[in-house]
């Protein structure tokens, strides 16, 4: 999966880097709507529909979004069903769908239980059924695992599993990197760290994993075991965005130090070796050195830990991205605060399609 | 043209006491014509270098003796009053002609007049007649001034000349006999088309001065019939004084004039349906029904006009009196609201004497546009005829080549787009006027036709029954449509051998002769005139058009075969020649205008004018009158001189500013340190050797041709000396190529923007589709650069900035390492990948024995056009991309390319980057027009991860 964006080590294969301008401000959002379109929407209020195989902006949306503080129900039709007013002075942060036409809405530190009724009349009402409080900080990302469970995780670096038909507690982790309070952590006591690098900005989850982007740092969270299958803390130079599981031993994530890393979910080494940036030979003048530091020098005694080791990472925007959409081995689009959207493809599957639009045109002339 | 013609001019050479008449050239074309045809890519014989030295060693010693410094068009009149008298040359430079008597030479190629024009009335016809003559065309030779012409004789009409015509001749004229012979198909296609040109001026004059003239004679008709009128009215009725007999005489003479130039009128508006025998008289379709449009408007007003007078004519005796009065007021009235611009003069009943009247100059002869346009295809013509035999040659050979490999141009060679769209006009009948005024910025001067045989189609249709030499010439013709195989001394001949043998008993009975020539060709043109077959009607003409565009490839192979053939025929000619040398002087002077003072020391220092010797001085120089920033100025005027096309894109650029995106032209000639690099330039410009800059020398003598291509081309050169410096300085230079050939961006990194410069521009030359002004090089950068910039720029230098600014550009190489390569102009390092390959060890060997910039150049060029032949052929080549069998695999396409190019093409692992990369260059350019919307318009960049190493020098 996505190993062509690396390049292996034989020398052949290639990337390709395609930049697509299009946006005036910050791209925000990548949305894929089939094998080869997305949508991307920015800060300048535009949504912009490209086509990965040619390249085409298809289409140009003007939208105005209104403030995430109320709940409103629309159907498809853009009709405004019923709406709820705001419940605190955050908001709604995150909201996903649960089973039995339930919605479960992050607000500020709790998490609400909405259940939708559609009545004879065909009016929907939102009733508010059940309130979750367990988090003792606001409430940043919130996912659908599987049918049963849904995770929510804190600025504080929570990460709960809840029950999705009874919104019970399932199981709870505080994530304080080297000071886990679980009992399977390991206990290394450092100085409190500052919330920002706890907080957990992004949860992504492939149904068995919960992959957590905690600060700069990431953290695998098996569901079925409960327990932590590899972290890193300092995974990037800055606050990780956003983060994908590419199977169960791979993972991608971005981060506004403008990188999108892969990482790989590798058996513990006898010593666990900090992933080099030099990784390509690259050639630092000083700054991006900085690289993951020395973790996990102590005898980790979680029998099944594992550890991420960097294997790729792709450099070229110049602002935080904010998010990526791999399309496989199609590409990865990558968009930032720097107004771009940059599309890796594999060079190899490229010239290819190249060579076979060269002889089919040269087919269509009928020669030369 | 051939043994025979060689023959005839050895004579002429050696006849030097041959004083009394010009040496008609022989111009015949060989009927035993049996030879094989050489490969039309191989050298000449005559190109080649002899292996003994000819009995005639110095190579010099033809064109020594000529008076005039380089070849020149000159036009003469054979005056009526004077007789023959030179009118204007071009170069308009009275240094071109030196010591050369004009004024002689133009007796001598006017005194070979050709078919004088026919005078009066012919037998049977009431009217005097305008002649319609064709143009002829004459290779002559004055071996006593060492000058030889090609002459293109032609006649103007002119209403007040005697029968109407003024001839005229135009001349290329030029110290080698031999250049002229070779080129007389282009040197005659070139001067038709002026011809053309300025008989179609000269037409619209003709007529327009036809209508001034009856006009007035219209109002002289009334004018008298009044005073008639009045006469009768006051005399007895029965009885005529004298006053009044020579009254109704003076009338009768005014109505015959009427009738006269109304049949003028008429003949001249009947011009384009004349059959033409002249296969180079195509003339614009457009310009010919604007003509004819205008005066048959004309004709249509005066047949109005005449009616009545013809009434009034038959029925004068009985006329009432004053009616006559009345209709000629309302004729007056009538032609003076149409024509308010003109008022009818008197005109009196005796003409003034011959000698008495002002004859027309050229200028009043021809419409002033049509008078400009020639001039201007002239002066076209003399600057592409410019330079010697050898280059003109060469360059035509090269052209022919770069022609065919149009896929793989844009990779190494300089744009060539506005020659194929000169191709592409010269096949259609040629109007200069209308060019100029629809897309005169579109003008492209330089017509580099090889042969005329695609105009020679049409010579077949309007071609009569002639004369037996017309008649041979057009199976020759047919056998060159067929097989493309034999040479052409194409139809033009007949007129040569014609004039040839009129002029063997030249000085005694010239008159004879020509007299027997002008029966001849009136003959011809009176029973031409209903040929069936003849007429030159629009639509067969346009409908041959997409056949010869189509054949068009052929045609110049044809001939550049023609120029092999010939060449072998003759004495091998040396390479060298002094003409071309102070040619390539005087260009030099001409071209550099500006920094002319600079130049002017070179020409005592040394006679062969070497190429780096002459830059060097300008550079260092500059450095003296240009502040750093300045607009360099020499390069400006370089620019001026190019044409419109490659003008504009460069112009904005140095508007922009001096760091913005200049092309590497701009680093070429931006200052140097005064010390430093020009002293070590020096040194190895020292050793050059001399065989290639004295035949460079002859290059840069037409390099100031004035177009886009060639400008590029000298600043190319001038790179080339900066490229060797780099290969010979910098152990690592090879690494350093290798990164820009196989698609790595390098930066050039300093503190010192001259430096900076002059190694971009010199590593330019390895950028693989530059653009045509440059566009993927940037040769002075001041701020950190984005990932876009990786996308436009293959090479950017960058300045080396120790203030916090700079450590934003430190931050952006570090970032982006992984996809560039860093020269590091200061500290001599260069950190890229490895590269352990063969190829650039032969391209770029940093011992290489080349000691000059612009053999140095040639021989990147040959080089990296073979790579770009490999890269054509590995990209076109099917099965090396694309499954031969649906059950294979990538990794078995993948497995065959490798061993294409590892044991076919014999490349190593980085080597055959270097190919891959072009390849992709090529598909991409390939497929680019058909989809430009869709993946064209996103750039892409494509990169590999390889570890980079930092080498020292």
């Amino acid at each position: 999966m996505l190993r062509w964006i690396l390049g292996g080590r034989e020398a052949q294969s290639s990337v390709e880097l395609q930049v697509l301008k299009g946006h005036f401000d910050i791209v925000r959002f990548l949305v894929q709507i089939d094998d080869f379109r997305f949508a991307s929407a920015g800060d300048d209020g535009l949504v912009l529909v490209w086509n990965i195989e040619c390249l085409l902006v298809l289409e140009r949306l003007s939208v105005w979004v209104s403030g995430g503080e109320e709940l409103c129900i629309w159907d498809q039709n853009f009709q405004l069903l019923c709406h709820r007013q705001k419940h605190s002075d955050t908001g709604i942060t995150a909201l996903i769908e649960l089973p039995k036409n339930c919605i479960a809405a992050a607000v500020d530190k709790d998490i609400v239980i909405y259940r939708l009724m559609v009545s004879a009349d065909s009016s929907v009402t939102l009733t508010d059924i059940s309130r979750c409080t367990d988090h003792h900080d606001q409430i940043r990302a919130l996912i659908n695992v599987n049918d049963q469970i849904f995770a929510s995780g804190s600025h504080a670096g929570e990460l709960i599993l809840w029950d999705s038909s009874d919104f019970s507690n399932l199981a709870y982790e505080h994530i304080l990197w080297e000071e886990s309070q679980s009992s399977c952590q390991s206990e290394i006591k450092l100085a409190a760290p500052k919330p920002s690098e706890m907080s957990i900005q992004h949860l992504t989850t492939n149904g068995r994993l919960i992959l957590a982007a905690v600060g700069s740092g990431l953290y695998v969270y098996d569901v079925v075991t409960k327990a932590v299958v590899a972290y890193r803390k300092a995974a990037h130079d800055s606050n990780v965005l956003h983060t994908m599981l590419l199977s169960d031993s791979e993972l991608l994530s971005c981060s506004e130090d403008g990188s999108v890393r892969m990482w790989e979910i590798q058996d513990l080494p006898l010593a666990a070796e900090p992933a080099s940036a030099g990784f390509f030979g690259m050639w630092s003048f000083g700054r991006s050195s900085k690289q993951p530091g020395p973790q996990a020098k102590k005898v980790l005694e979680i029998p099944n830990l594992k550890t991420l080791e960097l294997i790729g990472d792709l450099i070229g925007h110049s602002g935080a991205i904010q998010m990526f959409l791999s399309f496989k081995e199609k590409g990865l689009v990558t968009c930032s605060t720097d107004h771009l959207l940059i599309l890796w493809k594999d060079g190899e599957r490229q010239s290819r399609l190249r060579s076979q639009a060269l002889f089919q045109k040269l087919e269509e002339n009928g020669g030369l | 043209m051939t043994v025979s013609a060689s023959a005839a001019s050895h004579v002429s050479l050696s006849n030097n006491t041959m004083i009394g008449s010009p040496d008609v050239v022989a111009f015949t074309k060989e009927d035993e014509y049996g030879q094989t045809v050489p490969e039309p890519l191989d050298l000449p014989e005559e190109f080649s270098i002899p292996l003994h030295p000819v009995a005639d060693s110095n190579p010099w010693a033809k064109t020594s003796y000529a008076k005039f410094t380089k070849d020149f068009i000159l036009i003469s009149e054979f005056s009526e009053q004077v007789g023959p008298q030179p009118l204007l040359t071009i170069p308009d430079d009275p240094k071109v002609c030196g010591t050369f008597d004009l004024n002689y030479f133009s007796l001598r190629i006017m005194s070979v007049d050709y078919q004088a024009s026919f005078v009066g009335h012919p037998p049977g016809s009431g009217y005097p007649r305008l002649s319609f003559v064709e143009d002829s065309r004459v290779v002559l030779g004055d071996s006593k001034e060492g000058a030889f012409a090609y002459v293109h004789h032609f006649t103007l009409y002119d209403l007040e000349a005697r029968g109407f015509v003024r001839p005229f001749c135009m001349a290329y004229v030029a110290a080698d006999e031999k250049k002229i012979m070779l080129q007389f198909q282009e040197l005659s296609l070139r001067f038709s088309q002026a011809s053309e040109c300025l008989k179609a001026g000269n037409r619209r004059a003709f007529a327009k001065e036809l209508q001034r003239k009856l006009q007035d004679l219209e109002y002289t008709h009334s004018v008298l019939q009044r005073e008639e009128g009045l006469q009768r009215e006051a005399g007895p009725q029965c009885v005529y004084s004298a006053h009044t007999v020579e009254k109704a005489n003076e009338l009768a003479n005014v109505e015959k004039s009427i009738y006269e130039h109304r049949d003028l009128l008429k003949q001249i508006s009947a011009y384009h349906r004349r059959p033409r025998r002249d296969p180079h008289a195509v003339s614009c379709q457009k310009c010919m029904s604007e003509c004819l449009r205008e005066c048959e408007e004309l004709l249509d007003k005066y047949a109005k006009l005449a009616n009545p007078l013809s009434y009034r004519g038959s029925g004068r005796g009985l006329s009432v009196d004053g009616r006559g009065e009345e209709g000629a007021d309302e004729l007056d009235d009538e032609v003076i609201k149409r024509r308010p611009s003109y008022t009818p003069q008197l005109i009196k009943a005796k003409s003034a004497k011959c000698f008495d009247k002002r004859l027309k100059t050229l200028q009043e002869l021809c419409e002033e546009t049509f008078y400009e346009a020639t001039v201007e295809l002239l002066k076209e013509t003399e600057r592409s005829f410019r330079g010697d035999l050898c280059y003109l040659y060469t360059r035509r050979l090269d052209k022919t080549l770069r022609r065919k490999l149009n896929i793989v141009n844009f990779l190494f060679e300089e744009d060539l787009n506005d020659n194929i769209e000169d191709e592409a006009e010269t096949l259609r009948p040629f109007c200069a006027v209308n060019h100029a005024i629809d897309n005169y910025m579109h003008l492209n001067p330089p017509h580099i036709t090889l042969g005329s045989e695609d105009l020679e189609l049409d010579g077949l249709n309007p071609q009569g029954p002639q004369d037996t030499a017309c008649e041979t010439t057009t199976t020759q013709e047919l056998g060159l449509l067929g097989s493309h195989l034999e040479s052409s001394p194409s139809d033009q001949t007949f007129e040569t051998q014609e004039s040839s043998e009129g002029t063997k008993s030249f000085s005694s009975d010239k008159s004879l002769t020509d007299h027997a020539e002008k029966q001849e060709s009136l003959a011809s043109v009176n029973t031409e005139g209903p040929d069936p077959d003849s007429d030159l009607t629009p639509e067969p003409d346009q409908n041959t058009y997409p056949e010869r565009e189509s054949s068009s490839e052929d045609m110049e192979t044809t001939a550049g075969e023609d120029d092999c053939d010939s060449g072998q025929d003759q004495t091998p000619v040396s390479l060298l020649e002094v003409v071309s040398e102070l040619e390539a002087r005087d260009g030099d002077e001409r071209e550099a205008g500006t920094r002319s003072d600079l130049l002017v020391p070179m020409d005592s220092a040394c006679c062969m004018a070497q190429d780096g010797f002459l830059y060097q001085a300008t550079d260092s120089d500059a450095v003296l009158c240009l502040s750093p920033n300045s607009n360099p100025n020499p390069t400006q005027f370089l620019v001026v001189n190019q044409e419109p096309h490659a003008l504009q894109p460069i112009q904005d650029e140095y508007t922009v500013g001096s760091s913005g995106s200049q092309g590497p032209a701009a680093g070429l000639e931006l200052p140097v340190g005064p010390l430093g690099d020009s002293v070590s330039r020096t040194s190895l410009d020292d050793g050059s050797d001399c065989t290639m800059s004295a035949s460079t020398g002859s290059d840069r003598a037409a390099s100031p041709l004035g177009y886009g291509a060639s400008v590029t081309l000298r600043q190319r050169k001038k790179a080339g000396q900066g490229a060797l410096r780099f290969v010979r300085q910098y152990s690592f230079a090879t690494q350093a190529l290798w990164c820009l050939l196989s698609g790595r961006t390098l930066v050039v990194l300093g503190a010192d923007e001259g430096r900076v410069r002059r190694l971009v521009s010199a590593l330019a030359l390895f950028v693989p589709n530059p653009g045509k002004t440059g566009e993927r090089v940037q040769p002075w950068l001041s701020c950190p650069f984005t990932l876009t910039d990786l996308h436009r720029w293959k090479l950017i230098g960058l300045q080396r900035v120790a203030s916090p600014a700079g450590s934003s550009t430190f931050y952006s190489l570090s970032r982006y390492s992984r996809y560039i390569s860093i020269l590091d102009a200061d500290m001599k390092t260069l950190r890229c990948p490895q590269y352990r390959g063969q190829l650039l060890a032969t391209m770029a060997d940093h011992r290489t024995y080349i000691r000059h910039g612009s053999t140095f150049f040639l021989h990147l060029q040959s080089t990296l056009c073979r790579l770009a032949a490999q890269a054509f052929l590995l990209t076109f080549t099917h099965h090396l991309h694309l499954p031969v069998s649906p059950t294979e695999g990538p990794e078995a396409v993948e497995f065959r390319r490798r061993c294409f190019l590892q044991e076919q093409l014999g490349l190593d692992e980085e080597d055959s980057h270097v190919l891959l990369y072009l390849s992709r260059l090529i598909t991409q350019r390939y497929l680019q027009p058909a989809n430009i919307s869709c993946c064209a318009a996103v750039p892409y960049f494509s990169f590999n991860y390889i570890t980079s190493i930092l080498y020292k020098i």
